[in-house]
């Protein structure tokens, strides 16, 4: 085993019942990265992860953590931290209790555990909250509770389950920088769960992007942004303007439509409503739609390919409803889909 | 207008007198100094309260009767918490069956459960007496234990035995370290519902009490057919003030009514 498989997932078949969430799936996670599972409901991100805890037993494949299988290990002897969506601390114990949860089950000695406890809790900024029940505490600080009671038992992986998602904008930024600091400090592994972009983008070292129970692309939050590979993600990532490609040509509802200049070999071609060139070109759409966004504007356009996304400048003078507009879908700006559908 | 001012005050008045008005013509008449039980009361002596300790009877059914009470409320927790916690938790096939059957003591009237007891039960398989009671009463608890404890089980997350794990804790020991100790004020209200049902309970206990084996209702009951005495009174009063007592008590350190 090298830091680079640190843990590492072989043809996982994961089901519930009859029911396949997840489909012969590999992936492959080095030591002390910060990987998020991206992808909307229902595309088994949080299957993989419940899988990787233990919490789940695969239909088929293997689980291997630091050089050992753990397919058939326990959850409770995995050595996996979970940080709940709903942070799931024990309502009847005190935060130093519930952090401490872990540490008594192991018998860790009396004077040890009262540090390691103390310490998580300082870490997590809740020093004046030790006696505190969880009920009592807002949700930002129970989710900090939750992250020192995993990070107390010093785990070799951290997942987390939407980690940001039941947060207010603020606290969002607040638990975001405090991962990143726990990240660094403590090298752990860390994999976590979200639907939304936004948080992967700006939190992981690197994307799986899943889509019903199979991984549709791996990659930096860059390629994953600028370069989707497949239709799905360039949709999931903000590409508007999606179109298959048949010998060179755009399949559109009103049939095929030639592209000014070379056309790569790929499945699709994808551009996002910032790429589309507004006021010259091959193309004539009609402003159907108008809105102002600040620093730019958004306009819907009704063209002989279908409807248009585009997104320009706000300091450009603005079109009217109905107006007549020349536009361009450049080439070399576009994402070059590898699959389509 | 003004029938309609009227209307729920004299509604409110008669179920107060309805409900409250016996309980206090028998504590009225358990002060009486009259041989026999009457209402108004004749005179005033504490005799027939001191006479309800001297009566062996009494006495006798009055452990029978906590023996049942407490006993039966144990067993059937012990039985209905895993229930509870397997129909909450679980998708169980069959599912409402099982929590309909398991309910069925409470909407079966009494008197048809004793004799079906005793026609089908007791008799074709002789069962003693003290264990056919001590069933039929842990039967008739069931049913509070399980809806209550379940209660109290939907308002508990799932997730944190889940977490628990996570931790290190064996699934069985996360339902004791962290299920248990959150539906505990569901379990004492689950205890104190089962031993007021099964110390009151009397048609069930009517069929199945047999010579020398009686609960303290039936028991009173038998009592008064033969002397008519004011220490029936007497002991009704001292009884309801224990009931009382226990369901304020409960209501004050645990939001009983929260439960039920």
């Amino acid at each position: 085993m090298s830091d680079a498989n640190f843990l590492t997932l072989e043809n996982l078949t994961l089901a519930y019942g009859d029911t396949v969430a997840v489909k012969d799936l590999n992936l492959t996670i080095g030591k002390g990265e910060l990987v998020a599972f991206l992808g909307p409901s229902g595309c088994g991100k949080t299957t993989t992860m419940r899988a990787i805890a233990g919490l789940l037993s695969p239909a088929s494949g293997h689980v291997k953590l630091d050089g050992a299988d753990i397919t058939r290990v326990s959850a409770n002897k995995r050595n996996v931290g979970l940080m709940f969506q709903s942070y799931a601390l024990f309502p009847h114990l005190s935060v130093y209790e519930n952090v401490a949860f872990g540490l008594r089950l192991k018998k860790t000695p009396a004077a040890e555990l009262d540090k390691r406890v103390k310490a998580g809790i300082t870490s997590v900024g809740l020093t004046d909250y030790a006696d505190r029940k969880p009920g009592e505490l807002s949700g930002g600080q129970q989710q900090r509770v939750a992250l020192a009671r995993s990070m107390v038992m010093e785990p070799k992986v951290l997942l987390l389950d939407e980690p940001l998602s039941n947060l207010d904008a603020r606290l969002r930024l607040d638990m975001r920088s405090e991962l990143q600091r726990v990240q660094k400090e403590t090298g752990v592994t860390m994999i976590f769960v979200t639907h939304d972009q936004g948080e992967a983008l700006s939190l992981a070292d690197r994307i799986v992007v899943m889509k019903r129970g199979a991984i549709e692309q791996i990659g930096s939050p860059e390629d994953i942004y600028n370069r989707p590979t497949s239709a799905f993600v360039a949709d999931f990532v903000g590409f508007e303007n999606i179109f298959e490609l048949s010998d060179g040509r755009l399949k559109t509802p009103k049939g095929p439509v030639e592209l000014s200049g070379p056309v790569p070999i790929a499945a699709g071609l994808a551009w996002r409503p910032r790429m589309v060139t507004l006021g010259s070109g091959p193309f004539q759409g009609t402003v159907r739609g108008a809105s102002f966004a600040g620093n730019s504007r958004e306009y819907l356009l009704d063209t002989p390919l279908g409807p248009i996304k585009a997104e320009v400048d706000a300091a450009l003078p603005s079109h009217e409803l109905g107006a007549e507009l020349a536009f361009d879908l450049p080439v070399g700006a576009a994402a070059q889909l590898r699959t389509f559908g | 207008m003004m029938a309609r001012n009227l209307f729920i005050p004299i509604t409110l008045g008669l179920v107060i007198t309805f409900l409250i008005g016996p309980f206090l013509i028998i504590v009225a008449a358990s002060f009486s100094a009259g041989e026999t039980l009457a209402f108004p009361p004749q005179g005033f002596s504490l005799r027939w309260i001191a006479k309800v300790f001297t009566v062996e009877s009494f006495r006798d059914s009055f452990y029978m009767s906590m023996f049942l009470a407490i006993g039966g409320t144990l067993v059937a927790l012990i039985l209905g918490i895993p229930a509870s916690y397997a129909l909450s938790r679980y998708k169980l096939p069959g599912a409402e069956t099982i929590r309909t059957i398991v309910s069925a003591p409470i909407i079966v009237p009494g008197i048809i459960v004793g004799l079906s007891l005793l026609r089908y039960i007791v008799v074709p398989f002789q069962v003693g007496i003290t264990l056919a009671l001590f069933l039929a009463h842990t039967a008739l608890i069931l049913p509070y234990a399980v809806r209550v404890v379940s209660a109290s089980l939907g308002n508990l997350r799932s997730d944190i035995e889940e977490a628990a794990v996570l931790l290190g804790s064996s699934r069985l020991g996360a339902f004791f370290r962290v299920v248990l100790p959150n539906i505990r004020g569901g379990i004492m209200s689950a205890f104190i519902l089962g031993f007021v049902t099964s110390f009151n309970q009397v048609p069930v206990s009517l069929f199945l009490s047999g010579p020398g084996v009686r609960t303290l209702p039936v028991d009173m009951i038998a009592y008064m057919e033969i002397v008519f005495d004011p220490s029936v009174a007497a002991l009704s009063a001292l009884l309801a003030f224990m009931s009382i007592g226990i369901v304020f008590i409960a209501e004050r350190f645990l939001g009983f009514s929260r439960y039920v």
